[in-house]
């Protein structure tokens, strides 16, 4: 459904992504870790082109996001996304955060939005607070509104960009189980975390990323279980940050 | 000195003050409204990507800035009419001022609103779908406005203030109203003493206002 192929991004004269090739099909888990500055945020937001790339390919539901014909803001809609900072719209309530591109984007009637919008607060266990604003609520449910902000648009793929690290600890475990029912139920998604343990839960498949480039595209069990099969880097990252945790 | 008001009666009121007080407080509405909007498109057109946008919004609000209101309220009162070769009046040629003139201001402020939004908003906007331009409308904009109102609220206390320059045009407005009544009956001094109060009332309490929103907003932050 994604298709990565020798995908390469500069700053300037700095390269972010270095050559990514790598495909996510249908109903897969990846989780995606590595170092900060490693290039995750980066690669993940060149999947609903919040970034540009410049060489390579990047096709999504078979469409190809290089080509000028593309309709970005359509494509976007269809790509769900969650940032470690919610990115809720801070001057409208939780029901309109939820609406607002439903009616803008996807043309539904209020009431309709309305309905939508409804089901996923009561999934993510919110329909209580459909009338607040986002600063009256906790971080932990903020970030669930996100979530649901995104799946109100009916998504082929969840995007999630370190959704929990921005939390107080006591508040990560909801955001967590909200992600994780998901996963279950079949939605296709993309994650980038430094919960190992969530990881584990989580996924049957690791991506390690290095200075730009993907070192590892693994399965868990081979990720979590046989650590001497991984290159240095990968063993390195897992050493220091299963040692925090 | 021997002060008299007894001539600033109800009657004088109606006749004399009320049309003047009306007029100032049309230009200041429509210099608001209008400015705002242009004021908006111009700081967009400042931090736009787009480089060829930057500098005439930035030329345009360079200009203004640096040439005195009352030199180019009575310019645009004398050009016009060689241009179009008719006149149109004080009155619509001070809402063509005020408007292009005060534009320059509310761009300044809108832009500073605008980059006081997190640039993730922007992003967040893209990635639910939305257009550059839905993205500013519903998502940047509303937060940009609502950032900038006490400073957007003061910049209009002075504009009404500034109205008073329309007596370079002769225009008819609150100062006007005031000066006519002096003139009528000969009393200068109570006259424009009647109007400095007017104008404080009026300024001061739409200052406390500001305050008082000032207060709201950092609230709702
Ligand atoms: N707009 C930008 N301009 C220049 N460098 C950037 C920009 N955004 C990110 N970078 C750099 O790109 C690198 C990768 O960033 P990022 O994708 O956010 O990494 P990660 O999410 O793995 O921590 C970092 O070194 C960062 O400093
Ligand atoms: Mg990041």
């Amino acid at each position: 459904m994604i298709e990565f192929k020798n995908v390469s991004k500069w700053y300037g004269n700095f390269q972010v992504l270095n050559n990514c090739t790598f495909s996510i099909q249908k109903g897969d888990v990846v989780v995606i870790c590595g170092p900060s500055g490693s290039g995750k945020s980066t690669l993940v937001k060149t999947i609903n082109a919040l970034e540009s790339i410049q060489q390579g390919e990047i096709i999504v539901d078979g469409i190809k996001l290089n080509d000028p014909q593309t309709n970005l803001p359509q494509l976007r809609a269809r790509v769900g996304m969650v940032f470690q900072n919610f990115e809720l719209f801070p001057h409208l309530n939780v029901i309109e955060n939820l609406t607002l591109a439903q009616i803008k984007v996807l043309g539904r009637s209020k009431d309709q939005a309305i309905t939508y919008g409804l089901k996923y607060l009561e999934r993510v266990g919110l329909l209580s607070q459909k009338d607040k604003f986002p600063g009256q609520l906790s971080g932990g449910q903020q970030q669930r509104v996100a979530i649901a902000r995104a799946l109100s648009m009916d998504p082929i793929i969840m995007l999630f960009d370190e959704p929990t690290s921005a939390l107080d600890p006591e508040m990560v475990g909801e955001v967590l189980d909200v992600i994780v029912k998901l996963a279950k139920e079949g939605m296709t998604m993309c994650v980038i975390t430094h919960e190992m343990s969530f990881a584990k839960n989580l996924s049957k498949r690791v991506i390690f990323m290095d200075e730009g480039k993907i070192v590892e595209d693994c399965s868990k069990d081979k990720f979590f279980g046989n650590p001497d099969l991984l290159s240095a880097r990968a063993k390195e990252f897992l050493s220091k940050i299963l040692r925090n945790n | 000195m021997n002060l008299d008001f007894s001539f600033f009666t109800l009657n004088i009121i109606s006749n004399f003050i009320i049309k003047g007080l009306l007029f100032s407080i049309k230009l200041t509405l429509v210099t608001l409204v209008c400015g705002l909007i242009i004021g908006t498109m111009i700081a967009m057109m400042r931090l736009s990507k787009f480089k060829i946008l930057n500098y005439p919004a930035l030329g345009y609000v360079v200009l203004i800035r640096s040439l005195p209101f009352v030199m180019v309220i009575l310019w645009v009162f004398i050009l016009i009419p060689l241009v179009i070769g008719k006149s149109i009046g004080s009155e619509n040629s001070a809402y063509i001022t005020y408007i292009v003139f005060e534009s320059a201001f509310y761009s300044e402020i809108m832009r500073s609103g605008i980059q006081s939004v997190k640039k993730e908003q922007m992003q967040a906007g893209y990635a639910v779908g939305l257009t550059y331009f839905q993205s500013m409308r519903y998502i940047i904009l509303p937060q940009a406005f609502r950032n900038m109102l006490p400073v957007i609220l003061t910049q209009t206390i002075v504009l009404f203030q500034d109205t008073s320059l329309v007596y370079a045009i002769g225009a008819y407005d609150l100062l006007k109203g005031f000066e006519i009544v002096s003139k009528n009956f000969n009393r200068p001094v109570e006259a424009y003493l009647i109007a400095a109060v007017v104008y404080f009332i009026i300024c001061f309490s739409l200052s406390y206002g500001v305050k008082l929103t000032q207060r709201k907003v950092q609230i709702a932050k």
